[in-house]
Formats: C-alpha cells, sequence, structure tokens
C-alpha cells in the first residue's frame, strides 16, 4: 500500500512545509516516507512543490509522474497537475485563487476557499493547513487527524508556537469543509 | 527503535559527526550547502574544527594537511566543486592520507544546473585526479544507508589510509526521510605513527606524493595497485531486489537503485521476472556479485539505468562481456527516470507490447 | 741552543670551543641548490630560528612547488609537500586540528604571488596563526627561469624574452604591502640575502614571524629577495648586486607591520 502526494504553489504559501507535515505524522505513525522538494536558485517567489510518498513498505521512487493526490495552492501549479493526477485520484485546488473551473472528471476535486477560511482563523500563512486537512479528509492518505494534530504540535515553528491552537483549527476546517461538501446535494 | 525525519545534507553531517568526524572544511554549493551549514553549527558546539575555506581549492588543501596529522577529517561538495577539488584528490591518494569526501552530485557539464545527477561517476569512480588511483566510491540509495555508510567510512578510509567517497546526488540532499542515527563512536586517543604531529623522540615524519625517479615513483604505484587490489578482494558491496529468479535484471546504483525498486515492484505485478542488481561500492565495482548471477544462466537480458549517459554502463558491458543482450536508458541534465520511464523497456525486454512508451517530460525533483 | 717554538699543534678537539655548527633543525643532507643561490642560506636561518626558540619537536613544515620543493628533505622537522600555491591552505588544515604545534611554509613568488594568491590572501584575511617564509627571486627558477608575478618591469627571462612590458604583462606583485593592510597579519617584513648586514636583518624578521606564532598573533610572513645566479645568467657576485642595485628599488626593504606585542624587544 503506496500514496503519493504533491503539494504545489508560489514559494512562501507553506506547501514544502504541509509535505514535511504529512511526512512527519506518517514517519511518528510507523509508516515509511519520503518527502523530496523542488528546489532552484530562488529563494523567494516563484513555484515550489515537494512529493511525499507515504507507505507500509520501504518506499522505492521517492518521486512519481502521476501522483495520486495532488495539493495545488494557485494557478500555476493547477494548470501543471491538474492533467498529472492518477485518474480516480484527488485534486484540491484553492478556490481562493484559482477561478478557472477544473475540467477533469475521472478525478475528486475538492476546490476550497483556503485563503478566506485561514484568514478568518488568524492568518492567511495557514491556508496551507486548511488545505492539508482537506486532504486527510478527501483522500486515503494512510495517517489520521490526531497524526497530523500531532504533528502540528511537535514539528510548527517555534516562532509560530502562538499560532499552533489557531493551525488545529484550521487543519479541522479543512476537513470539515470538505465533509459539508460531501453532504450536500451535487 | 525511534525513527526521526531528517534531510538527507543534514543526516549525513549528523553521522559524520556520530562517526568521529573531527574536523570539516568546506565550500557552499547547491544542492550540499546544509551539509556544510549543518556543519557550521554543530562542530563548535563539540568542540570539533569546522572552517569554510576560500574555494574548493582551499578546503581540500586544508583537508590534505589535517588529514596529514593523523585526524579525521571530512569535506563536502557537489560536481563543480569536485572537478576543482580533483588536484588536492591526487595528492592525497599519492600521499596515502585517510579522507571523506562526500560529493551530492549536479548537472553538468559546466555550471549546469542544480538538479540530481549521477554525471560524476566517471571522474568519481575512475580517476578523481592525475595518476593512478582509486578511492572507495559508496553509492547509497536511502538516508538510512547513507548513515550507515558515512558511519563506517572513517575505518575504511584509515584501514586502507584512502579517500573514501559518499557518492549522492541532489535528490540523496535534499530529500527527508524517517531514519535512526546512530551513537556517538569511541575511538582511541593515539595517531597513526605516519602522522605529522611533531618530531618528538623520533625521526622526522613526511607526507609527500613527489617522488624524482622512476624507480622511485613506480615503487609507490606498485604499493597503491597492491592496496587497491586488496581493497578490490575485499570491499564489494551490493544489494539486491527480487534478483533470485529474475530473467530481466536492472542495474541502477544510488537513487536511480532505489527508483527501480518500484519498477521491480510493478513489473512483477505484471507478472514479469524482473529484478534488481545494485551496486553499493562503485569502486570497486561488485563485479564478482553480477558474475555469480550471470552465471546461473537465469538472466537474459539486462537494463542499465542511470542519470546519466551511460557512464557505469561500460563497467557493466565490461562485466557482462556479451553473455547477455546490455540495454541502457539514461537521463540527463535533471531529469529522473522514473518507473513509468522504465516499465515499458522492461516489458519490450520481456517480449510483450511496450504499452505507453517513456515520457520525454523530465521529471525535476 | 734553546729555541723558543710556537706550537702549531691543534689542541684536542674537546677542548675547543664550537662557535659554529649545524643547527638541530637542519638535516644532515646535500641540498640540491644552485651555487650561488640564497635558499641555503635562508633555510639554515629559519632552522636556527627554529633551534633558539626550543620548537623543533613541535614544528611541521610545508614545502611549495618550486625550488625549494625538497625543503622538507633539509629540515630535521615534520613535514609535508604541497600542492603548487596551496601551502598556506594545508597549512591550515594542520594548525587548525594542532593549534599547539608550530606550523611553517616555505614558498616562491611563483608558487606564492601567482598561482596561490587565493590561499594565501585568505590565510592572511583568516588570520590563520602560521609562519610563512615567501623566498622572492623575481622568476621561476625550477621550471628554467620564466615570467613571475615579481619579475621586474624590464626584465629578460624565458617567457619574457622581450624583457618584462608591464603594457602586457602587468606590474610586479607586492605581496608583503598587501598582506600587511589585513588585519590577520601580525608580522610582515620584506628583507634581503645581498649582504652579511641584510642577512642578519633577515634572521630578525623570521624570528619574529615565528615569534608572532607562538603568541598566537596571527599570520607573520617574511618576503626574502634572492638571488637566482642560473636563470639570471649572472655569477653569484653579479647576482647579490643585481638584487641591491635592481630588486630593491622595486621591493623596498622593512617592516611593514609590526603588531605591538612583537615590538617590545630591545
Amino acid at each position: 500500500m503506496e500514496r503519493s502526494v504533491v503539494f504545489a504553489g508560489f514559494g512562501g504559501q507553506g506547501v514544502l512545509f504541509a509535505g514535511q507535515l504529512l511526512a512527519h505524522a506518517a514517519a511518528d505513525a510507523g509508516l515509511h516516507v519520503t518527502w523530496i522538494p523542488s528546489y532552484g536558485p530562488e529563494m523567494r517567489g516563484g513555484t515550489a512543490n515537494c512529493t511525499v510518498v507515504v507507505g507500509d513498505e520501504p518506499i522505492g521512487s521517492p518521486l512519481v509522474r502521476h501522483p495520486d493526490m495532488v495539493v495545488a495552492m494557485n494557478l500555476p501549479s493547477t494548470d501543471k497537475y491538474e492533467p498529472l493526477v492518477k485518474p480516480g485520484g484527488v485534486l484540491i485546488v484553492n478556490g481562493s485563487l484559482v477561478t478557472r473551473p477544473i475540467e477533469r472528471e475521472d478525478i475528486q476535486v475538492i476546490v476550497i476557499p483556503a485563503n478566506e477560511m485561514a484568514e478568518k482563523l488568524g492568518s492567511q500563512r495557514m491556508a496551507n493547513v486548511v488545505m492539508l486537512g482537506a486532504l486527510q479528509e478527501a483522500g486515503d492518505i494512510l495517517v489520521g487527524m490526531e497524526d497530523l494534530e500531532e504533528a502540528l504540535r511537535n514539528y510548527l515553528p517555534a516562532r509560530h508556537a502562538h499560532l499552533l491552537e489557531a493551525n488545529i483549527q484550521a487543519l479541522h476546517a479543512g476537513a470539515a469543509f470538505v465533509r459539508e461538501r460531501a453532504l450536500a446535494p451535487a | 527503535m525511534s525513527k526521526e525525519l531528517w534531510k538527507g545534507n543534514e543526516a549525513l553531517a549528523e553521522a559524520a559527526i556520530r562517526a568521529g568526524a573531527e574536523a570539516f572544511f568546506g565550500y557552499p554549493i547547491t544542492p550540499q550547502s546544509e551539509l556544510l551549514e549543518y556543519m557550521s553549527r554543530r562542530m563548535p558546539e563539540l568542540g570539533r574544527v569546522f572552517l569554510q575555506a576560500e574555494s574548493e581549492i582551499g578546503a581540500i588543501n586544508m583537508v590534505y594537511g589535517a588529514a596529514s596529522a593523523g585526524v579525521r577529517v571530512m569535506t563536502s561538495s557537489s560536481s563543480p566543486g569536485i572537478s576543482l577539488m580533483q588536484e588536492g584528490l591526487s595528492y592525497i591518494a599519492g600521499s596515502e592520507v585517510p579522507v571523506v569526501l562526500v560529493d551530492i552530485m549536479r548537472g553538468g557539464p559546466g555550471l549546469g544546473n542544480i538538479q540530481p545527477s549521477q554525471g560524476d561517476y566517471n571522474q568519481m569512480v575512475k580517476s578523481a585526479g592525475h595518476g593512478d588511483f582509486h578511492s572507495i566510491v559508496l553509492a547509497p540509495s536511502t538516508l538510512q544507508e547513507a548513515i550507515d555508510l558515512i558511519y563506517d567510512s572513517f575505518e575504511l578510509a584509515f584501514r586502507y589510509r584512502t579517500i573514501v567517497v559518499i557518492l549522492g546526488d541532489g535528490s540523496l540532499g535534499q530529500m527527508m526521510e524517517p531514519v535512526e542515527m546512530p551513537p556517538f563512536k569511541e575511538w582511541p586517543n593515539e595517531r597513526p605513527d605516519w602522522a605529522l604531529r611533531g618530531a618528538k623522540g623520533r625521526p622526522p615524519n613526511l607526507i609527500t606524493s613527489l617522488y624524482l625517479g622512476a624507480e622511485k615513483l613506480e615503487a609507490l604505484n606498485l604499493r597503491l595497485q597492491e592496496k587497491l587490489a586488496r581493497i578490490k578482494a575485499h570491499e564489494q558491496r551490493h544489494a539486491t531486489f527480487m534478483a533470485e529468479d529474475a530473467e530481466t535484471l536492472i542495474v541502477a546504483f544510488g537513487t536511480v537503485g532505489r527508483i527501480a525498486t518500484s519498477a521491480v515492484r510493478q513489473a512483477r505485478a505484471e507478472g514479469m521476472k524482473v529484478g534488481l542488481f545494485r551496486p553499493i561500492t562503485l569502486w570497486p565495482w561488485p563485479e564478482e556479485a553480477l558474475d555469480a548471477l550471470l552465471e546461473t544462466g537465469r538472466i537474459k537480458n539486462i537494463l542499465v539505468v542511470e542519470m546519466n549517459a551511460g557512464q557505469m554502463l561500460e563497467d557493466v558491458e565490461r562485466i557482462v562481456a556479451r553473455r547477455v543482450p546490455v540495454r541502457f536508458y539514461g537521463r540527463m541534465g535533471g531529469a529522473i527516470p522514473l518507473p513509468d520511464d522504465i516499465l515499458p523497456i522492461l516489458r519490450e525486454m520481456q517480449g510483450r507490447p511496450a504499452g505507453e512508451m517513456a515520457a520525454t517530460e523530465p521529471v525535476l525533483a | 741552543m734553546a729555541i723558543a717554538t710556537l706550537s702549531t699543534e691543534k689542541p684536542p678537539i674537546e677542548a675547543m670551543e664550537v662557535v659554529y655548527k649545524r643547527p638541530e633543525s637542519l638535516a644532515e643532507v646535500q641540498t640540491h641548490y644552485c651555487p650561488g643561490c640564497t635558499h641555503g642560506i635562508i633555510h639554515r636561518l629559519v632552522a636556527e630560528v627554529i633551534d633558539e626558540l626550543g620548537v623543533r619537536e613541535k614544528t611541521i613544515g610545508v614545502a611549495p612547488v618550486g625550488c625549494a620543493v625538497f625543503a622538507y628533505q633539509y629540515f630535521n622537522v615534520d613535514g609535508c609537500e604541497a600542492a603548487h600555491g596551496r601551502a598556506p591552505a594545508m597549512a591550515t588544515g594542520l594548525k587548525r586540528v594542532m593549534p599547539d604545534r608550530i606550523i611553517f611554509t616555505y614558498q616562491g613568488d611563483g608558487d606564492l604571488a601567482s598561482i596561490g594568491g587565493n590561499e594565501i590572501m585568505h590565510a592572511a584575511a583568516r588570520g590563520e596563526n602560521i609562519t610563512v617564509i615567501f623566498v622572492n627571486n623575481a622568476n621561476y627558477g625550477m621550471t628554467g627561469g620564466q615570467m613571475a608575478p615579481t619579475t621586474l618591469p624590464g626584465m629578460v627571462t624565458t617567457s619574457s624574452p622581450y624583457g618584462r612590458d608591464v603594457k602586457t604583462q602587468g606590474y610586479p606583485v607586492h605581496i608583503t604591502e598587501m598582506l600587511a593592510i589585513m588585519p590577520g597579519v601580525a608580522y610582515a617584513s620584506r628583507n634581503s640575502m645581498h649582504s652579511v648586514a641584510e642577512i642578519r636583518k633577515t634572521k630578525k624578521a623570521i624570528r619574529k614571524a615565528f615569534e608572532a606564532q607562538i603568541k598566537g598573533l596571527g599570520l607573520g610572513i617574511v618576503e626574502i629577495l634572492s638571488s637566482c645566479p642560473t636563470n639570471w645568467r649572472m655569477d653569484p657576485f653579479e647576482s647579490l648586486e643585481f638584487i641591491r642595485d635592481h630588486m630593491v628599488p622595486v621591493f623596498p626593504l622593512g617592516e611593514y607591520k609590526v603588531h605591538d606585542e612583537l615590538k617590545r624587544r630591545k
């Protein structure tokens, strides 16, 4: 059993950190996991992404051409990864920045206003965690909400410690958004 | 057993420290800089030596100096920086002082780029500088293996008075994986008798690679060759994955080696008898083990996969010696061969329809 | 008839006072240097200083590539052979892992001022606690007298057959002046071997450069103008005159930097 997730967005949107949270949660849950970032000359701005592969066996390839799940935080990432999601996979799109319709019909698509939701909870910078919560609810990432919560408690950088509770709320808000959407009539 | 999530470059640094590294001299270069940065924090904390040199040339010659004192010393760099270090590496080899070197490879030639590559195979495995010598070259495919290999690298370096290279690529340096860190190693206080510590109560010691006169230099070379033969006899290491009954054998090292395990699993799921042979020592190349596999007569063909234009391929072809056909798939410039790219080739080699052929769009780590 | 005779017999050897001997830090071997070359005397000065400071057993010498490539054979101390120009980096490695040892480099002008320019500049900038003996004879002696960074304007060498033209071949490099302005440098002096008086001054400078290291004050460098009769195509006497009359005007002698802690003597 192996799951692959790509987190993609602008540098500064916290895509690498969202991936690390998942990686930490998986590692601490005793699963095998790899986290691998894109890296480039630009320290800020530009696009960033990371690939997380979680499994119950040693991970072979830490990179995949067709990920099971994609968290796309902005339009360029959505444009790049919408065609690449594995059929039957999950695409979480940041509706705050991506207004175009998603065309794929063979995958599950969640469009979530992550920036606004995070803003309401105290800081737009938690949009990554909102989307991670949505991913946990929508896709089978092999780790539970409590694992992600624990990862936040253990690995949120000390300089953001005052935002810990807000981050945990953001995680749950993302998941709740997906649940409510699932219950709502199509 | 508690595992912690570590970043490759930092894990290598911490493991080297626990292995007993007493001094580090280096120069920043992507994608290995986190190793140097980690050392700059951690070594002073432990009362050990860290110095950022003025260049890779400076760094390797500082390493040469510290190694001449019989100290456990290391450096790290990436491809263009390693090219600059070649002069020093040749002197170090000629002087037979023990050194550990980490090369986190990036794309070339020239300034190339900072994406992962295996383009340093030739410059590390064949000869890292002028003259006849080889370093022991270890190619980890996972972070845990990288840690385990660097952990024992000083013993290897001192046992043979040689350079030990940990050859990784940008993705190994940049990725994170849960690993178990080994404990701090205990080392005895005394220094080797050849070390430069001051000629107190003994004749002066000399560390040099200069031997004027053909007889003297040939004698040194014969001694080096004898040493290389001993290393070859004792230090070949490899791993296999589902190779026992394989008909098609992938040969790949490092990151590509681990990627190939995914391709093997997928091929097996399709009912193909595919296995992996992964050299862990690139010098000495584990020829005996590959040879033994070929001698079983089960292997029908071999696929070499690399992140270069076929640098290791030449070694595999030499060992296979036309006994079975050898195919090659390589990506360059930071492109990484993925299981999806390898599978269609495996199907062809197994006499099946290939299906969707390898994508041409590179996946960049 | 009794004749008073003056005895010409030598007293027994043990009764003689030893007034001159080989320094313990100088190995008992013949050097390979050309007749009239002053490298040998400089070696002796360095060895005398090491003896006088009582540091022989904890001294490590770093030899260059160039005429002094075999320097490690001539000193009775631990030694090593650096790559061309890299002696300051190698010395840095040695000193950083053994701060209580005395490390010196012995380098020529091609080695230090040309290919090793970066290494010496940065060792100085870091204030490495090492001693640098820099022998300047204005050409690449070992390889057959080619133009060096220190070759004088107009000087004929095997690679400047029309005389060094500063318009296309640049000007002599003044290493000692350059290093003297660096805070990491404790002692910087330029001396010469062209007369007995200058040789005595050179020894004093070498001593200060070692003392700077012993006191942990930073890098000490002594640039020594030296003769090269073979490549200059002169006899030894003409060579010394050439230093005095032609090199000294371009490379003025004197102490360019003396750390306060080194000044209190006399």
